[in-house]
């Protein structure tokens, strides 16, 4: 016969009922956290994304708002002072120091025409991060409109808006924003001389043209993304169900739509930036970004190449920030896609 | 003791996960004979597939073998290295996975995915091959083979498919059938003649089954004996009817109350198990199903309950028989 | 399949004519309108353009013109070149281009499909964390900058790679790693996530379960199924390898179509402009349309749509 083993162990109350706090009290349950929170939290934890917004927001700093109070301006040109070397100073510089004044020195050392580096790569950062984060916001307007018209309509006239953007989608988009910044330079140019729109002259007809372009041409991608989300949930048995309940539509549309949208919304327009940015320091180093003497990194860059040879941190400077900078967008936007979106994951 | 042609004994088995160790398997001892059809029923996550894929060797990647032994067919499995357990997988153990829809290459036809594994096993030419695989086909009922082998996954649909997997499964007539859950997926009308086919396959061919399912409905028309898995541990064992007409653990008998019964009109509603399974990564110290238990002890809550040997093949483990023998013996520890 | 080609071919054709329409009346919102050159040409010359172009007829007479003349292939004379056609100019300089852009596109299928996989195959290993690191930093370093620092370095200061023109093969090394490099992190980077994305598949586990090894289930189960997100990249990729040209082009001084077509934006040479654009734009569209096609040969799940 069968003999328990540990039958002598037992006793009658062993036996007894357990009551339900004693159960409960095995069942481990996780805390439900609300959307917004547990995307934080994961965001917060994902310590590359952190440090690449610190670096964003580091240079942003520096782009903003170090150039408002730096001693020099990035058109200043100094006689005397051309080609100095980094953390070196001109002969003017030198007499003012030995006269017991306080020069700064220049960083980065000065160009040809005598234009502290340091603040030109600055201002050429800012430049930079304006083109990025106009053009998504441009992006994500147009595009998120675009899209969630199409698909809210449907039928025919989803049909032909999604044509439209399949067009748009397939004409080679540098060729055109090169055929286009070409074209407006001029339109912009008369424009910025008359009275009224002297704004256009201070942000550069370029810069406009190139803020036209993306308006014109990349947003296809966002309306794409937009379009799919909403027709998606649209469809969804969650947007079924809560219709089935009897919420109405401004409810599904707050409750359901927006708050599943809106993680791929923020990720894409993210994303959005530093694409935005790798454009705009193409077009500028090849000479159609924005008009000098403003510089760009891109346009810096460029006319660094020639130099290289005597002055090679006047290349690598901007070739490596520029490269930081989307580098630090692409890994911050990463990171917000893991928190916000985690279907989106590859 | 005879030899069987499975021999599970005391597997334990975990996933080594970034979140701590998931004991996916604990003191699992499992066996089955030649011909026999076996059900492994359980929810998910119990631990049903896991138990199964040992049997292949077949551990994914964040699984290892903790203790234990699985011996298939004279082959200690837990100790054999990749080249020989791809000798053994297709060819004397198959498996038909739950979900025909993506359980075939989309880019390649279905003839050669059938041709691969005759290929890998037997020296047949690639003429003989496709003869076996067209011949195939027609055994699992697809009409019109020469024309389907040359199809893509795509083509079929998803009873069609999961005729396919089990041709491929056959392809080399293997000792052993295990069928994760073969009907999930499908539509109830196929699921039917999927079962059908199985069963008429296992006595043509004369092969075990292990047939893995959470719905009692399937096994009882087909299984010999079935082991009820909850939490990574087998809770009870036994024959069909054992289980449907002699259930010891609390557990099985509520499967048994949320099972819709036609003949039964008098209860008017299915009764659910309440509550929700263990967490594995923190298993608790007792009866792992205590907690969702209607008649949980206090005992319960701090040890794991022994198995009990109700019959030759019929065990159990739950504390209420141990209080019934506690009772019995006028309530005094011996 | 005959009623899919005809359907993208319409979109195609659809898209160079849009194309071809932008630039001319983008081209023709210039100032003084495209056959303007800045430096005035000789008055015959000019005459022999307005003869041809009907620049006294209104801006849609002229645009059917245009329309017409590009459909012989005749996009007009170079502004700045006295004598030649832009389309001569076109046919001399893009072989030089095209070679450049078919050894980069190659390198970086070359490198980037195994290299990927190689990630893959030993995740969350260290090689795996290496490529993925060398691969986020090179997504994210503009082509300009792969090819001003690269030749610095290796042209002007370890002096071990020529940096100007295209006549040796060591010429092409700079070239070709700067063109390849961002579609190479690319590739990498697809290929890793569709080659994880494929080994997490069922019918992984099913050919496994078959018995089948290691190897023969990643050549010939996984590989099939993981490169077809790279093969619809290799649309984006031509275009960003005809669009990096014009940088590299530039910085190499390579006597190709690219460097031609950002002299001629600086020259303001707009006959050369617009015939460029609308060739390369061409051949884009049609590159397009190729790599949809063969993607239907490839993956047989989208026949029957």
């Amino acid at each position: 016969m069968y003999k328990n083993p540990l039958s002598f162990q037992l006793k009658a109350e062993d036996f007894l009922p357990a009551t339900d706090e004693e159960k409960q009290s095995l069942i481990v349950m996780r805390d439900s956290v609300s959307f917004w929170r547990d995307s934080l939290r994961r965001l917060v934890k994902n310590k590359v994304a952190m440090v690449s917004l610190f670096v964003i927001v580091v240079i942003m700093f520096f782009s903003f708002v170090v150039p408002s109070f730096y001693p020099y301006s990035y058109e200043q040109q100094q006689k005397g002072a051309e080609n100095l070397r980094p953390m070196t100073y001109s002969q003017a510089e030198q007499e003012r120091i030995a006269n017991g004044e306080k020069v700064t020195p220049h960083f980065l050392g000065t160009d040809k025409l005598g234009r502290d580096y340091a603040v030109r790569i600055m201002v050429g950062s800012r430049i930079s991060m304006t083109v990025g984060l106009v053009a998504a916001v441009i992006i994500l307007v147009i595009g998120a409109l675009y899209g969630s018209i199409a698909a809210f309509f449907g039928g025919w006239v989803d049909i032909i808006m999604m044509r439209i953007v399949d067009i748009i989608y397939t004409i080679p988009d540098v060729l055109l924003i090169v055929l286009i910044s070409i074209a407006l330079k001029g339109p912009l140019a008369d424009l910025s001389s008359k009275a009224a729109m002297g704004w256009v002259g201070i942000v550069g007809p370029n810069l406009i043209s190139i803020f036209i372009v993306f308006a014109l041409l990349y947003w296809v991608g966002m309306a794409r993304i937009v379009r799919s989300q909403v027709l998606v949930l649209r469809e969804s048995e969650y947007v079924t169900a809560a219709r089935a309940l009897g919420a109405g539509n401004g409810r599904i549309i707050r409750k359901h739509l927006l708050t599943n949208c809106i993680g791929t919304l923020i990720v894409t327009t993210t994303l959005q930036i530093p694409s935005s940015i790798f454009t705009e320091s193409y077009l500028s180093f090849l000479g159609l970004g924005v008009a000098a003497p403003l510089p760009s990194l891109g346009s810096l860059a460029s006319t660094a190449i020639n130099g290289m040879n005597t002055y090679p941190y006047l290349l690598i400077a901007p070739a490596v920030l520029i490269s930081l900078i989307i580098l630090s967008f692409n890994l911050f936007g990463d990171g917000l896609r893991d928190a916000f979106d985690p279907k989106l994951k590859k | 003791m005879s030899e069987h042609l499975v021999d599970i004994r005391n597997l334990r088995l975990s996933f080594f996960t970034p979140a701590g160790e998931v004991k996916a398997l604990n003191d699992v001892t499992l066996h089955l004979d030649e011909g026999e059809v076996l059900g492994i029923v359980g929810e998910s996550g119990s631990g049903k597939s896991v138990t199964s894929y040992s049997i292949m060797g077949l551990t994914a990647d964040p699984g290892k073998i903790v203790g234990g032994t699985v011996t298939f067919n004279g082959h200690h499995i837990e100790s054999l290295g990749e080249k020989e357990l791809r000798k053994i997988r297709g060819k004397e153990v198959s498996i038909i996975f739950q979900d025909p829809m993506t359980s075939l290459n989309p880019v390649y036809t279905i003839g050669s995915q059938i041709e691969e594994s005759i290929l890998l096993h037997t020296d047949k030419t690639r003429e003989e091959a496709k003869e076996r695989a067209t011949e195939l086909l027609r055994l699992v009922g697809i009409n019109e083979p020469e024309k389907r082998i040359r199809q893509y996954p795509h083509e079929l649909s998803g009873g069609m498919r999961q005729r396919v997997m089990i041709a491929i499964a056959l392809a080399c007539e293997p000792k052993l059938l295990i069928a994760d859950e073969p009907t999930t997926a499908l539509d109830v009308t196929i699921q039917a003649q999927i079962l059908e086919l199985i069963n008429e396959l296992k006595e043509k061919l004369r092969m075990a089954v292990i047939l893995i399912t959470h719905d009692l409905g399937i096994v009882s028309s087909m299984c010999d004996r079935i082991a009820v898995m909850y939490a990574g541990r087998i809770v009870e064992c036994g024959t069909t009817d054992d289980i449907f007409y002699r259930p010891q653990h609390e557990y099985t008998r509520g499967l048994l109350r949320s099972v819709p019964n036609i003949q039964d009109r008098e209860s008017k509603r299915l009764i659910a198990i309440e509550g929700t399974p263990v967490d594995l990564l923190n298993p608790p110290a007792g009866c792992p199903f205590a907690p969702r238990c209607p008649s949980c002890m206090k005992i319960c809550l701090r040890e794991m309950p022994p198995d009990h040997h109700y019959s030759e093949v019929h065990t159990a483990a739950c504390w209420l028989h141990e209080k019934a023998e506690y009772e019995q013996r006028g309530g005094e520890g011996d | 399949m005959a009623k899919y080609i005809c359907k993208r071919l319409f979109m195609a054709v659809l898209t160079v004519f849009v194309v071809a329409t932008l630039t001319f009346f983008l081209m023709n919102a210039v100032p003084g309108g495209p056959y303007e050159a800045e430096k005035s040409i000789s008055p015959q010359a000019k005459a022999a353009l307005e003869a041809k172009f009907g620049l006294d007829k209104p801006l849609f007479t002229q645009y059917v013109t245009y329309l017409k003349n590009i459909l012989h292939g005749d996009f007009g004379p170079s502004l700045k070149q006295r004598g030649r056609n832009v389309i001569d100019i076109i046919l001399t300089k893009f072989p030089v281009s095209a070679k450049i852009g078919i050894i980069s596109v190659m390198v970086s299928l070359l490198v980037g499909v195994p290299v990927g996989c190689i990630a893959a195959v030993n995740r969350g290993k260290v090689s795996d964390s290496a490529i993925i690191v060398i691969a986020t930093v090179g997504i994210a370093v503009p082509s300009f900058v792969v090819c001003s620092l690269s030749m610095y370095f290796f042209g002007v200061k370890l002096r071990w790679l020529p940096t100007v023109g295209l006549t040796t093969w060591k010429h092409y090394i700079m070239p070709v790693f700067s063109l390849s490099f961002y579609p190479t992190t690319y590739i990498v980077r697809l290929m890793r996530s569709s080659m994880l994305d494929v080994l997490g598949q069922d019918y992984m586990r099913t050919a496994k379960a078959k018995g089948v090894s290691r190897a023969v289930s990643l050549f010939k189960h996984a590989l099939r199924n993981a490169v077809l997100p790279v093969v619809t990249y290799l649309g984006p990729m031509m275009a960003y390898t005809l669009t990096g040209s014009f940088i590299i082009e530039k910085v190499f001084t390579i006597p190709g179509l690219g460097g031609e077509f950002v002299s001629s934006i600086t020259n303001r040479d707009y006959m050369m402009i617009m015939g460029t654009t609308i060739f390369l734009a061409t051949l884009m569209v049609a590159i397009n349309f190729l790599v949809d096609i063969v993607y239907k040969f490839i993956d047989p799940r989208i026949n029957l749509k």
